[in-house]
């Protein structure tokens, strides 16, 4: 007989018993905040880590505890993929008591943890994903997206590069949820100002040769070559395009969604001139210096506006918990409803029905290699976008919560 | 996107793609090469091959940033050191279960290649680090139809020298000619006073140092990343099953057509350029089970 | 077949367990490492049984995910449809993979499955219907005929419970049939079965879709199970993730591959915050097994347990028995593993 029964209900036994260890049940005596980010790929550098350390900076400021509980900051990689996030979500909020979940970068993650929130009423304050869906058609009543989102980065950079006659476009696209999102905004700001759009690539995330993707872009002969990606990806298709000659070749490129650790590692050489819209930079004001000072001082390295994000909203949202003596979601997103939002990063920020948290947004251009004074000096300021004008979607709001 | 296929691309697109599409052949054609000459003699599917072309990139990459050894040096030592990895593993664990069923094989490398891939994950996380062009080879020529980045241009041709010379070893050399009675016939050529078992240890190192150099070539165009062994991997193990296994003319030969299909591919339908391969290799083992070049068993 | 009274005991003891488990335990943790388990013990079925490594299993799983996915979610179809729909489309897949891969064994059988895998995994990335990289979320799990409530957390476990047990049900009955000995006795020895009259391409193949389709069982029910169905599900390390755990369970036992699928499972929760350092133990657990443990951990344990002797086919040990040098034109085309 083949079936050896006993055998494997010893080893299912040890196996079980291995599961009870990791799933004992935490009882509920602290307020737990979730940074759930890519700790490990191409967007690691402008959250992961960084937000973690930025999640524990607000956690100390805010003095370790609220309303007699302590302050928890739990951390995991999603590694980009939305199984992973929403499963990893679904295990915080069901077994160890996690009660809000920041970062969220790459938008199909926050798409989908955003399923799981809406289903357990859980906050979640998003700082790093950026698709205008999140507020838009995939809404949820009790999550924020917090630092930025597609509508404001099209309203930024792609309104600027067209104003400055860059009328016809081809995409080069990350293929997922974010990627798309950013085409769509850009294009349809892009037709409003008098632009056309000629084409468009779908590029895999985390892709290492844009070689093809290039050429077909330099092909469409289209004057402006937007690239809806990000982190890595950004880095990687703006040094190939050099290595190309397409920029030599009269064609330039729009970095749709640039962070500042972005620029710093492709260097000022290659990056100047470059517009991009961005919710925070270190270097804005004495307030945004004496946080980010603190920042570098365990980071090495300056914040981006996810980090910067992730510190601001975690404080509003203890803030809320200690008003509110709850950790109940409606009740906390709620309170933030009905008062503005300010502090070093976010400026005459109030929160929509919506879930987006309308604010100033900035322009900026990157510096010339001769202007820079350290490693991290990086942009001059172009213009500032209020808030109204910045996050007015071009598309319309096809969110439910809203009327109309 | 459908509503994206171009009815006939523009003549410059179709052969820039082309180019593209070459060059990304010559590292299948590498890599497919070794897979076949450690088949040949080891008869194991070397999973590990993947990872090996990896450590290549990694070891230049840690040659420029912790000793400030350049590109050219790195060509050769990276090869050298992965080869000598290749003979430890040899050695260590591929010995051991010689005498077993070759899947088993498949399986110890798979999972040696997961645990390397594993290892440098945790350390360098899953992106790219940056390798740059050493700057012998750095600019592009125009070509009238496009501009080749003169980097890209060398990929080619020293991948073709290099596919051109292990083909020549292994068919026309003595030692060549030793490898193929050893794979023929281990029994046989052991009684003519040759030491198989380190005949066998010798080629699989040089197997892990081709697929090293492969890596140090691609570290300045695809850049340096644990995870550019599997990405690559999966796609050459079906040119080897397209080229024939064991076969080097079918591996170098169908490495480099099917990078040129691939680019082909983009210009006409480029969603399907990454199941293209994938396809053709239903067709060859529909038509010809053995392979291309493969024969029939 | 005759359980002796140990196993019988074991065996009562394991239902209880089952049974119990939800109240102790994470249902979603013992739902998924269910669906991993029945995953594990369909992929058993064709290496451990016929002797063939498919390297792709993946792309029955994810399919069958993606169709269930899909129809549930478009369609508005019940749970239960949603399922049979994806089992289907997991069958029809196994019976044309199968058609094309049983012409070649060992090696090749591998590679190519692998391959075939792949192509699904990028149709899978290009395809409208499956959401690319963002997957197919949000999944409603609905009322099963109608009838229960599957939002409902116990619902949902004994369903994926009994899901499980037909799907092993299912398996144990094909091993000790008529059929079963069939199949078993072209892994020893094909000519001679061929020789007895058996067309053992048929069989091959008729494993090969009983394989797929309970693999795409397991995907229909995990895609329930997650609301999800995504690419990690068609991803070859997924492919390679069932190899581990029916290699470490043991290839070839019935119960094997569950004990197998447990301790991954499990493993993979514990270590959720480190996906590197899983990659790096499951690649230790591979190289270990391979080297010095090829019975996996049921084929070790289980006579001391029953107290009966090992029985001499289990499979991973074989190659041991005729590895005597072999001809070069048969070493090509190599015996199979199990």
């Amino acid at each position: 007989m083949k079936t050896r029964i006993p055998a494997a209900c010893a080893a299912l036994a040890a196996a079980l018993l291995l599961a009870v260890g990791a799933q004992a049940q935490i009882k509920k005596d602290a307020v737990k905040i979730g940074v759930l980010a890519d700790m490990s790929s191409l967007y690691a550098d402008l959250g992961g880590p960084g937000s973690v350390v930025a999640a524990n900076m607000a956690v100390k400021d805010f003095g370790g505890k609220v309303n007699g509980k302590k302050i928890e900051v739990v951390s995991a990689d999603h590694q980009n993929k939305p199984d992973v996030g929403a499963s990893i979500a679904r295990q915080w909020f069901d077994r160890d008591g996690v009660d809000m979940i920041t970062d969220l970068t790459t938008s199909s993650v926050a798409l989908a943890v955003q399923e799981v929130a809406r289903e357990k009423n859980k906050v979640l304050m998003i700082t790093g994903a950026a698709s205008s869906d999140l507020t838009g058609k995939n809404c949820a009543p009790t999550s924020i997206h917090y630092a930025y989102d597609t509508t404001a980065l099209a309203n930024g950079t792609g309104a600027a590069v067209v104003k400055a006659g860059g009328k016809t476009w081809f995409f080069i696209t990350a293929d997922y949820a974010f990627g798309h999102a950013l085409q769509k905004d850009t294009a349809a700001v892009v037709t409003a100002n008098g632009g056309k759009v000629l084409g468009s690539v779908n590029v895999p995330l985390n892709t290492a040769d844009f070689s093809s993707y290039l050429l077909q872009a330099q092909a469409s002969k289209a004057q402006i070559i937007g690239l809806a990606n990000a982190g890595g990806d950004t880095i990687n298709s703006i040094k190939q395009a050099a290595e190309f000659g397409i920029v030599k070749g009269g064609q330039k490129l729009a970095g749709l969604l640039l962070f500042v650790t972005d620029v710093h590692s492709l260097g000022l050489k290659t990056a100047q001139g470059l517009n991009l819209t961005e919710s925070f930079y270190w270097d804005q004001d004495a307030k945004t210096r004496a946080w980010s000072k603190r920042f570098f001082a365990i980071a090495k390295k300056e914040p981006t506006m996810t980090q910067a994000g992730v510190y601001s909203a975690v404080m509003h949202y203890l803030q809320a918990v200690k008003a509110t003596n709850s950790v109940n979601g409606p009740k906390v997103v709620a309170y933030l409803r009905g008062r503005p939002i300010n502090d070093f990063m976010i400026r005459h920020g109030h929160l929509q029905a919506d879930g987006s948290l309308v604010h100033d947004m900035y322009l900026y251009e990157v510096k010339k290699p001769s202007e820079s004074k350290d490693p991290w000096d990086l942009y001059n300021l172009v213009a500032t976008i209020p808030g109204a004008q910045a996050f007015k979607r071009p598309r319309g709001n096809e969110c439910p919560l809203v009327k109309g | 996107m459908l509503a994206h296929l171009p009815a006939m691309p523009p003549a410059p697109l179709f052969f820039a793609q082309l180019l593209v599409g070459l060059i990304n052949g010559a590292f299948y054609a590498m890599l497919s090469l070794g897979l076949a000459v450690i088949f040949g003699l080891l008869n194991i599917i070397n999973f590990t091959h993947g990872a090996q072309y990896m450590l290549g990139a990694f070891c230049a990459w840690f040659l420029l940033t912790r000793f400030g050894i350049g590109y050219w040096p790195a060509l050769v030592i990276a090869p050298i050191a992965v080869g000598i990895v290749g003979v430890a593993i040899e050695r260590l664990f591929l010995r051991r279960i010689a005498r077993l069923d070759h899947l088993y094989g498949l399986l110890l490398t798979f999972g040696l290649a997961l645990a390397i891939e594993g290892i440098f994950r945790q350390e360098y996380g899953s992106s790219g680090l940056p390798y740059s062009i050493p700057p012998e080879l750095e600019g592009a020529t125009n070509l009238g139809f496009m501009f080749l980045p003169i980097y890209r241009a060398w990929v080619i041709a020293i991948s073709a020298l290099v596919c051109g010379a292990t083909w020549f070893v292994i068919e026309r050399t003595r030692l060549g000619a030793t490898l193929r009675a050893a794979t023929e016939n281990p029994a046989l050529v052991r009684a003519f006073g040759i030491d198989v078992p380190r005949l066998v240890t010798l080629t699989y190192g040089a197997g892990a140092g081709l697929a090293a150099f492969a890596g140090v070539l691609a570290a300045p165009i695809y850049q340096v990343s644990p995870l550019m062994g599997s990405g690559i991997i999966t796609v050459v193990f079906a040119v080897v099953v397209i080229g024939g296994m064991g076969s080097i003319l079918g591996a170098i030969i169908s490495g480099f057509a099917l990078g040129l299909i691939e680019g082909l591919t983009k210009v006409f339908y480029p969603e399907a350029s990454n199941t293209v391969i994938f396809v053709i290799m239903v067709i060859v083992l529909l038509i010809k089970p053995a392979g291309l070049f493969g024969r029939a068993s | 077949m005759r359980w002796n009274r140990a196993e019988r005991l074991w065996a009562a003891g394991l239902l209880v367990l089952a049974i119990a488990a939800p109240f102790f335990l994470y249902p979603v943790f013992l739902e998924q490492a269910l669906c991993m388990a029945l995953f594990a013990c369909a992929f058993n079925l064709l290496v451990g049984y016929v002797g063939l490594l498919s390297f792709g299993h993946a792309a029955f799983l994810g399919s069958a995910a993606y169709v269930t996915a899909y129809t549930v979610k478009a369609w508005g179809l019940p749970p239960e449809l949603g399922i049979v729909a994806g089992v289907a489309v997991a069958a029809l897949m196994g019976l044309v993979f199968g058609w094309l891969a049983i012409r070649r064994q060992g090696i090749y059988f591998a590679m190519i499955t692998l391959a075939l895998a792949q192509m699904v995994y990028f149709f899978a990335v290009e395809a409208p219907f499956t959401g690319g990289e963002d997957g197919i979320q949000a999944v409603p799990r609905g009322h099963l005929f109608g009838l229960f409530d599957l939002d409902h957390p116990l619902t949902m476990y004994y369903f994926v419970l009994a899901v499980f047990l037909f799907g092993f049900a299912v398996i144990v009955r094909a091993i000790d049939s008529p059929f079963g000995q069939v199949i078993k006795a072209i892994r020893e020895n094909e000519p001679r079965a061929i020789s007895l009259g058996y067309r053992a391409e048929h069989y091959k193949l008729l494993v090969f879709v009983l394989s797929a389709a309970l693999a795409g069982l397991a995907g229909s029910t995990k895609a329930l199970v997650f609301q999800f169905a995504a690419l990690t599900d068609v991803d070859w390390t997924t492919s390679g993730e069932v190899v581990l755990m029916t290699l470490l369970g043991g290839i070839g036992t019935v119960l094997g591959p569950v004990a197998g699928a447990f301790i991954v499972v499990a493993m993979q929760n514990y270590l959720a915050q480190t996906a590197s350092w899983v990659t790096v133990i499951e690649g230790v657990i591979f190289v270990a097994c391979v080297l010095a443990f090829r019975r996996g951990i049921v084929g070790v344990i289980a006579p001391f347990v029953t107290g009966r002797r090992a029985s001499a086919d289990i499979p991973a040990q074989r190659p041991e028995v005729d590895a005597a040098p072999l001809p070069p034109e048969t070493a090509k085309e190599t015996p199979p593993v199990g």
